[in-house]
């Protein structure tokens, strides 16, 4: 039993880790499609990607998942030659890498890694890619590199500085000294200062010449930058730059800063480092010295000149520090099953239960006289236990959240994919990705999202023939943006296309008998676009494999809706569409106004109260039937729960004939709940309703107030459609 | 890969084996101590295992420690590179633990016939 648990455990690891690789291939393949695109070509993204599938086959080879193995070791030997040059990179080797990837996450989403795999279409590309291998001509022998240098060098370190001799990028030599104890955050923070200069290509340490407690390392680096910016950038403390050159060319002395240079001269080390420039060609009049002569000396100047080295230290220290800092926060994650978390959130929801009792026995000790020291002493313990539980609770609230970043990446896939299978040009623009939500709503939103964007690009975007008739760019503009405000998150999915007509919409309506004709009508804008999320409703003529794989808006409808939150069109014929999705943050606990109607509680999610007021009945006026109130100037339509859910004539006693508006706004709407009495603010724990109650409208699941006894809480986004919806409706009816 | 390698070693009576996570680990331990035995993968992030044995060739201590160097099968140029650059074996991945155990005992042996002296055996990678 425990061995079965154990397995299910080291399996589902796995998986997570997996999946968590997968994804970042997925983010950098991207962003290597979109250099090669650009023309440029990122060596260390390429290498990184090699990395991440050497990595994922081990993992995979550790499980015995043979298929995921052979899979891995495929497109790992692509990529090997990729990264050693012995195949270019070109649109066909990165369709390859994609379908690999595609193929992989297949096999992790089935939960089928047994299985065996056909990949000889794959091998087979592969084999046409890699036919064409271009040859490399041995230029480095021309080099004043030592064989003590070349020698150490990997086939991929070899490769990389052929290449950058190949393109007439200089080479330079970069000699720094670290403490033992630091080196590793100090080179870390050498290659993020050199990253955006210039290209290293391998570090060959050697044991201090002066100190047995420091390293020398003999930097190779290729880079096209002004040489005097490069020293000034890297040679901090007691690093020595100095170019490396052709053996037929005669050494240049070895460069320092040189304040006291006559003007004349200043402008020679530009010219020669200039991207173009042929690798090192030294200024005319330079000095002959013999390399080996110019720079041994000044090694051993600078690392026996200890306390000239100090507080240059101190200062890389510093940044050091703050390097490590990163560094370390990334180390210490720990992945926990989101079951785990939940299960603690039930059991704060449970402590939440128990203060409330607590309140409310101290409430009673309260009315006793003689046991009234008593209440106050009970007081203060649960004054404190509170405080301490709304620590637990938004700790682990906190634990729970997840940068919207992880289903954006995953989205990214679905627009290159979807925008090939349309033949549509899509430029995606992402922002926000960092906005933070519950982990159990990201999950949620992949497939909503997913839709939404094949949508876009579907029927939204036009062909980059049509746009450019129309005089758009030719490239269609989907984004995906989210912000916070206050306690939602809100995604927009908006695209530059063609946008969506209502009149259109309405005769498809009419067409299909959704609505009746003079209703279609009198139907606002806004309500002609809802349309949309109307079971069974498409435009589109033709279904397309993309889209209309019979799920429909109605879908990403009820899924945002299940997870508390609405969604709104906007969309103008001619400029494009924004679907507009609001969220709540967080699912497992929420704040919620408890009110009571014909004697019964219900909890109504404080995230959807805007305010509550005392109903004036002298504000109330009948519209077209139905009530509405005036607040602030403007028009509120009014519910009366007690109606809704046909409850009678209850009298509550004592309050006389008050009642209270309960206002609640989703998106663009708002609509006013009559109540009875308003009761006060308290954390729930929603708990979901049985299977046989599921199919009542109007509650999102019940809660226990602390009085042990069952609370409903109020479904505020489906109430409000209901009502707002049918102008004549009146009351829910439960559905089947 | 590092646990397997050194289970294996502790299996084949390595008393004292020390394990670096990457290149940098390995250069900070390195100096302070001797080793009977160095297992490297040639294919680590920044430090990497031929630099790693071009350090040691060149350090007093470990000109003549025993190293296995390990790596894919497609690795073949860093291979003779490494066995150029002085190491005493290599492996390629994936091997068993028989073919671990083999290669170290013979170049500890190889090595304690030239000169003698015990210390502490170590795995890197």
């Amino acid at each position: 039993m425990a061995g079965a648990d154990d397995e299910s455990g080291v399996r589902e690891e796995f998986l997570s880790e997996a999946q968590e690789i997968v994804e970042t291939l997925s983010r950098d393949l991207l962003l290597l499609e979109q250099s090669q695109k650009e023309g440029r070509n990122d060596p260390d993204l390429l290498n990184d990607i090699f990395r991440a599938v050497h990595t994922l086959k081990g993992l995979a080879g550790m499980f015995g998942l043979s298929s995921l193995q052979t899979l891995a070791h495929t497109l790992e030997n692509l990529l090997d030659d990729l990264r050693l040059g012995r195949v270019d990179l070109t649109q066909e080797a990165l369709d390859i890498l994609f379908d690999g990837i595609e193929r992989i996450q297949r096999i992790l989403a089935s939960g089928d890694e047994q299985s065996p795999l056909d990949i000889s279409d794959l091998e087979k590309s592969i084999d046409r890619v890699a036919e064409a291998v271009p040859g490399e001509r041995d230029v480095l022998r021309d080099f004043s590199l030592g064989e003590n240098v070349l020698g150490v060098l990997t086939e991929y370190e070899e490769h990389r500085l052929r290449q950058n001799v190949t393109q007439g990028t200089p080479i330079y030599r970069l000699r720094v000294s670290f403490g033992l104890s630091l080196i590793d955050t100090a080179l870390e923070e050498l290659k993020a200062r050199a990253r955006p200069l210039a290209e290293l290509i391998t570090f060959l340490p050697s044991m201090g010449a002066a100190d047995e407690d420091v390293i020398d390392l003999e930097v190779l680096l290729a880079s096209a930058v002004d040489q005097e910016m490069l020293r000034e950038a890297l040679c901090t403390g007691e690093a020595l730059l100095e170019p490396i050159t052709r053996k037929d060319q005669p050494p240049r002395q070895v460069e320092r800063p040189r304040p006291a240079a006559p003007r004349g001269e200043a402008a020679a080390p530009k010219a020669e480092a200039t991207p173009a420039a042929r690798p090192a060609v030294p200024p005319p009049g330079a000095s002959r010295a013999e390399e080996g002569d110019a720079v041994e000396p000044s090694v051993v100047e600078a690392s026996s000149l200890p306390n000239a080295r100090t507080p240059n230290t101190n200062v890389a220290l510093d940044r050091v520090g703050a390097d490590a800092l990163s560094l370390r926060s990334v180390a210490n994650t720990v992945r926990v099953n989101i079951q785990k978390l939940d299960h603690l959130m039930n059991v704060v929801g449970e402590l939440a239960i128990v203060r409330s009792a607590v309140a409310q026995i101290t409430e009673r000790l309260r009315s006793h006289p003689e046991l009234r020291y008593l209440s106050t002493e009970l007081h203060r313990i649960a004054r404190g236990f509170e405080r301490n539980l709304t620590e637990l609770q938004d700790g682990i609230l906190d634990v729970r959240m997840v940068p919207l970043g992880q289903v954006f990446d995953k989205l990214a896939r679905v627009v290159r994919q979807t925008a090939r299978d349309a033949r549509k040009e899509i430029r995606l623009e992402v922002k926000g990705s960092e906005t933070e939500v519950d982990k159990l709503i990201v999950e949620e939103l992949s497939d909503p999202l997913m839709h939404l964007i094949r949508n876009a690009i579907d029927h939204g975007i036009e062909s980059p023939e049509r746009r450019k008739e129309l005089g758009k760019p030719v490239q269609g503009l989907l984004g995906l943006t989210a912000y916070q405000k206050g306690n939602h998150v809100v995604i927009d999915v908006s695209d530059d296309g063609a946008g969506m007509d209502p009149q259109r919409l309405r005769r498809k309506a009419i067409e299909r008998g959704m609505v009746a004709d003079d209703e279609a009508h009198e139907m606002s804008r806004e309500d002609l676009l809802n349309l949309v999320f109307m079971p069974g409703f498409t435009t589109s003529e033709t279904i397309t494999d993309l889209s209309g794989r019979g799920v429909g808006m109605d879908v990403v409808k009820t899924n945002i809706s299940k997870l508390g939150g609405v969604i709104d069109i906007h969309s103008e014929v001619g400029k494009g569409t924004i679907v507009t999705i609001t969220l709540p943050i967080t699912l497992a606990i929420i704040s919620a106004l408890v009110i009571r109607v014909a004697g019964q509680l219900y909890a109504i999610p404080l995230a959807n109260v805007q305010e509550a007021l005392l109903l004036d009945s002298r504000a109330i006026r009948t519209v077209e039937g139905r009530e509405v109130m005036t607040l602030r100037g403007g028009t509120l339509p009014l519910c009366r729960i007690r109606e809704l859910f046909r409850m009678g004539e209850h009298v509550d006693t004592g309050r006389g004939s008050r009642q209270f508006v309960v206002v609640s706004q989703l998106g663009t709407r708002r609509i006013g709940l009559v109540v009875d009495l308003l009761l006060g603010q308290q954390d729930i724990v929603i708990k979901a309703l049985g299977k046989s109650l599921r199919s009542v409208r109007g509650f999102i699941g019940a809660t226990d107030l602390g009085d042990q006894a069952v609370t409903l809480v109020l479904d505020t986004p489906q109430i409000l459609e209901e009502v707002l919806a049918s102008n004549d409706r009146r009351g829910l009816e439960a559905s089947p | 890969m590092r646990a397997f390698v050194r289970a294996t070693l502790e299996d084949s009576g390595f008393a004292d084996v020390t394990e670096a996570a990457n290149g940098f680990e390995a250069l900070r331990l390195l100096p302070r101590e001797r080793y009977d035995l160095v297992v490297t993968d040639i294919n680590m992030p920044d430090i990497h295992g031929l630099e790693l044995l071009s350090f040691m060739r060149k350090s007093d201590v470990h000109a003549t420690t025993p190293v296995i160097i390990v790596s894919t099968e497609n690795a073949q140029r860093d291979r003779e590179r490494g066995m150029a650059l002085g190491a005493n074996a290599y492996l390629t991945k994936p091997f068993d633990p028989e073919a671990l155990r083999e290669t170290a005992r013979r170049v500890v042996e190889a090595r304690r016939a030239e000169e003698s002296g015990a210390g502490p055996g170590r795995v890197d990678k």
